[in-house]
């Protein structure tokens, strides 16, 4: 049940990583793709940790945390960049 | 003991499935909303959600494979729950600096999008201010 489980869960975060590419690829201003972005990261993390669950040891949490705290940086860097027009003043 | 083994992988299984239904949901949303506004809404609340709920399954998990508490799972939930509200308020404050067109279906007069009707209101005269 877990291995189906898992399966079936990997293929729909998959889905929805591609659906956030779409809107990459497409977005009509700035703020969607920095938006699509931002879910990407959050879906890829989840991502991570499902593969840790499918092998059963604990070597890519750390890079979940990793991706985590660099995504929350790069989002709120990048909105800062279009709303003064510059990062750090 | 194989009872609670069968009950705990249809726990983690049910969170597995879960989570990832919220995930798909959130960026479905993302992809089909019509203006930027309505399309924050989607991932910045579900997308947390569906991540929230395969930690709570892999906490499960590491936790009936170590058989003892397994919390480091926690670090990431609280993060992001902590920094996704964060982020949707950058992304909407960073769409309301470049006045981003909206839908007539949504909601709301922000002050950022309606510059063209303060100046109206104030140009127009009042007819009954004479002095005596």
């Amino acid at each position: 049940m877990l291995d189906f489980a898992l399966k079936v869960s990997a293929v729909l975060f998959a889905i929805a990583i591609l659906l956030n590419l779409y809107r990459v690829a497409i977005g009509p201003s700035l703020p969607d793709r920095i938006l699509a972005l931002d879910t990407m990261y959050v879906n890829s993390i989840a991502l991570i940790v499902l593969f840790g669950i499918w092998l059963g040891h604990r070597t890519y949490f750390e890079a979940a945390l990793l991706i985590a705290m660099l995504g929350f940086v790069s989002t709120v860097a990048v909105c800062k960049y279009l709303l003064r027009g510059d990062i750090i003043e | 003991m194989i009872a609670l083994y069968t009950v705990m992988e249809g726990v983690i299984a049910f969170f597995l499935i879960a989570g990832s239904i919220f995930a798909l949901i959130g960026s479905l949303g993302l992809t089909r909303m019509k203006d930027f506004y309505m399309r924050l809404h989607g991932p910045s609340k579900i997308s947390t959600l569906g991540v929230g709920c395969i930690l709570l399954a892999s906490i499960a998990y590491f936790s009936l494979l170590d058989a003892g508490p397994s919390l480091q799972e926690l670090l990431i939930t609280i993060f992001l729950f902590i920094t996704a509200p964060v982020s949707a308020h950058m992304l909407s404050k960073s769409a309301l600096h470049q006045k981003l067109a909206r839908d007539p279906r949504t909601r709301g007069n922000p002050q950022e999008l309606q510059e063209d009707e303060e100046h109206s209101i104030e140009e127009a005269p009042q007819g009954d201010s004479k002095l005596p």
